[in-house]
């Protein structure tokens, strides 16, 4: 699957985007997270908050128990500070 | 029916809310609102504005589509910039029709609220020194705000 990253989750992760390939036993957003963390500093530092970073799975919102069978685009992000 | 905009440029306010009610006779009511970028007491020179394209049009457009839901509207425009905003410049505009003043107002307050806090976009400042001063961070008083049009409904 491809994962997006923004803002401050983006410069510690140090990439926009890449390609994701988590085993089979990574069936949730919570579950990517926690094996991304071990993927080295930057992602550590990046989730070193769970609850501070925010998912959405094919554009749309959705919460670390959400099921990321099937999903395209997964993208990582604080919480928004638009308008 | 509502009209979403993602732009780096500008926008005209007066004439997207007068576009809302041309060549109507069914609109009673046009709200606007116009959210500028502040100087933050003169030490703040630009706005940098990142968002996630694609998901950006899409949740506005859900969150849209969810005003239609609630108030009986003719129409919404809404237009969110991204990329460097100095003070002064405008950011976002929420223009809504509908019959009465009443489900104008009350749509266009819930679509800011929602654009505050589901919209995917992060704002980062940049000093007057040219220096980054780091991205802003939310505020629990805009969840709050969110959170009342669920409460509610």
């Amino acid at each position: 699957m491809k994962a997006l990253y923004f803002a401050w989750v983006r410069e510690r992760v140090g990439a926009a985007e890449e390609e994701l390939d988590p085993p089979p036993t990574v069936k949730t957003v919570g579950d990517l997270v926690a094996w991304l963390r071990e993927r080295g500093e930057g992602y550590a530092h990046a989730f070193d908050k769970p609850a501070a970073v925010r998912a959405a799975l094919d554009r749309v919102h959705a919460r670390s128990d959400a099921s990321i069978k099937g999903v395209k685009e997964v993208a990582f992000f604080p919480p928004m500070t638009g308008g | 029916m509502a009209t979403v905009r993602v732009q780096r440029e500008d926008f005209d306010p007066g004439a997207e809310a007068e576009a809302l009610a041309r060549g109507r006779t069914d609109v009673g009511a046009v709200v606007s609102f116009v959210g500028h970028c502040r100087d933050e007491d003169g030490w703040l020179a630009a706005l940098e504005l990142e968002h996630y394209p694609g998901m950006a049009e899409e949740e506005i457009a859900r969150a849209a589509a969810e005003a239609e839901a609630r108030w009986p509207l003719l129409g919404a425009t809404i237009i969110h910039r991204h990329g460097r905003i100095a003070p002064g410049e405008r950011i976002v505009l929420v223009a809504v029709a509908a019959e009465h003043r009443g489900a104008a107002f009350a749509a266009a307050e819930m679509l800011m609220d929602y654009l505050k806090t589901r919209a995917p976009f992060w704002k980062r400042a940049i000093r007057r020194d040219g220096s980054v001063e780091g991205w802003i961070e939310s505020k629990k008083d805009d969840d709050r705000s969110a959170a009342r049009w669920s409460a509610a409904g």
